[in-house]
């Protein structure tokens, strides 16, 4: 029974260029591709679906589709690819000690992953690469082989940047220097500021004005992400964190990311209303904690993410531990199409095993 | 300048490859393909678009940037922007 639409290249549309019916249909066909393709080819995936009572037949509403939590990954290295065609593995970024998740990427996941991520961040910043500094030190590039969540993002977003500026010296301090004479350098330009979001908030803003330093960033573009879970004690909310960055800094444009080292593709940016995007080729939805049904628009609950890029391994529709709500379907004051959405934090039974498993990427 | 013929312009890139990764010219090669030895990393692959944009004074967009996999695919894209006057 061919699915029709089952062929279509994700990246062939624009990455907001459908609205939430059309997007749900295309997304639903491919995901039951890739639910078909998994049971086929990893024999753990289908012997969860077996476990699950899940048969052959596909869904016929994203609801329906399968999911996993994402957890999972940090217990079993699911792959549906044979060892030889891993070209990378990534890990989340846990402390020591920690279960950390592991996911294997293929020539073609992989390549889908930074496709995805150069894919959305262009419409939000353009195809010209910027000056850029990151608010971090240069080790967090990481060494050769499995890449953390975090190095694996800094590695994808150095790519939208020129003449980068590491902020952190070897020391762990900020170089205020090095960062004047690239301000001077790049005077009237539109500069990147990429970080995570509590090394931005530490490391920048609070740096800056603990050594009695301003800086004017502008015309300038912050892109961060990696959870709010460590400013938790200073009570840093996102608008707030937006409005230190326009008035100290005179960066105009923000925008925080969500998306998990479990799922590749999971690329979702806040627009200039504060609302995430989920773009063509992933989606989410939000599930009642106790008895997992899916709740109405605007009801908070745990984040499921859907991505139609994960061939190497069974990440195509996850449960993830965080919490959040759809804020519309359609209806961005930004004119983006498809569904909005809000991250809360972190399951708080989640908390017991920690960590980061939705540090980014 | 915008004109330049190929073998410089091939040249120049092989220098710019060879300079950026660390590895001896003659084993710049059209197959030579990102990941494909271990001095191409995602990290090398920065410092190889720096070392080129400098060569060649010019500017490459991110497409560009990730599209750059392998050595052919360098010149071909290299090509199109020292057309354009860089």
């Amino acid at each position: 029974m061919p699915d029709i639409g089952s062929d279509i290249d994700p990246f062939a549309i624009p990455p907001y260029g459908l609205a939430v019916r059309e997007k749900d249909a295309l997304l639903c066909r491919q995901l039951n591709r890739l639910t078909r393709h998994h049971r086929q080819c990893c024999a753990g995936y289908r012997a969860i679906l077996d476990a699950l009572g899940r048969g052959c037949e596909p869904a016929f509403r994203l609801e329906d589709v399968p999911f996993l939590p994402a957890a999972l990954f940090k217990l079993s290295p699911l792959q549906s690819v044979p060892d030889y065609e891993v070209v990378q593995v990534l890990t989340s970024s846990g402390t020591s000690g920690r279960a950390v998740s592991r996911v294997a990427l293929d020539q073609r996941t992989a390549a889908s992953l930074t496709r995805a991520l150069v894919t959305v961040v262009t419409t939000f910043i353009g195809k010209r690469r910027l000056p850029m500094v990151i608010v971090d030190g240069r080790e967090s590039l990481g060494g050769d082989g499995a890449a953390s969540a975090s190095a694996a993002a800094v590695r994808g977003f150095v790519a939208f940047g020129r003449d980068h500026l590491f902020l952190l010296g070897a020391d762990g301090q900020p170089d205020w220097p090095a960062l004047e004479a690239f301000l001077d350098r790049h005077r009237d330009e539109t500069k990147l500021v990429f970080g995570f979001t509590y090394m931005v908030w530490r490391h920048l803003y609070q740096a800056a004005r603990s050594a009695g330093r301003r800086f004017d960033l502008g015309p300038g573009i912050l892109i961060h992400g990696g959870g709010w879970k460590r400013l938790q004690d200073e009570a840093v909310s996102n608008a707030g964190f937006r409005a230190v960055m326009q008035d100290v800094f005179d960066i105009a444009a923000v925008h925080n990311y969500y998306g998990m080292v479990e799922q590749v593709g999971a690329v979702f940016m806040e627009c200039d209303h504060g609302r995430l995007h989920a773009p063509v080729f992933s989606d989410v939805l939000i599930r009642d904690p106790l008895t997992l049904a899916p709740v109405p628009l605007g009801q908070p609950g745990l984040i499921q993410v859907m991505s139609l890029l994960p061939e190497s391994y069974p990440g195509h529709c996850l449960l993830t531990e965080d919490l959040g709500a759809i804020l519309g379907e359609d209806d961005c004051p930004c004119g983006r199409p498809g569904r909005t959405f809000r991250v809360d934090g972190r399951l708080p039974a989640a908390e017991l095993r920690g960590c980061s498993d939705t540090r980014p990427l | 300048m915008t004109f330049m013929p190929p073998p410089a312009l091939d040249d120049r890139l092989k220098a710019a490859f060879a300079d950026a990764l660390q590895i001896p010219a003659d084993t710049v090669q059209d197959d030579l393909a990102y990941r494909s030895i271990p001095q191409w990393t995602s990290v090398a692959h920065m410092a190889l678009i720096a070392a080129i944009e400098e060569q060649f004074d010019i500017m490459i967009d991110t497409d560009d940037v990730i599209d750059m996999s392998s050595f052919a695919k360098a010149r071909q894209i290299v090509t199109r922007y020292v057309a354009v006057g860089g």
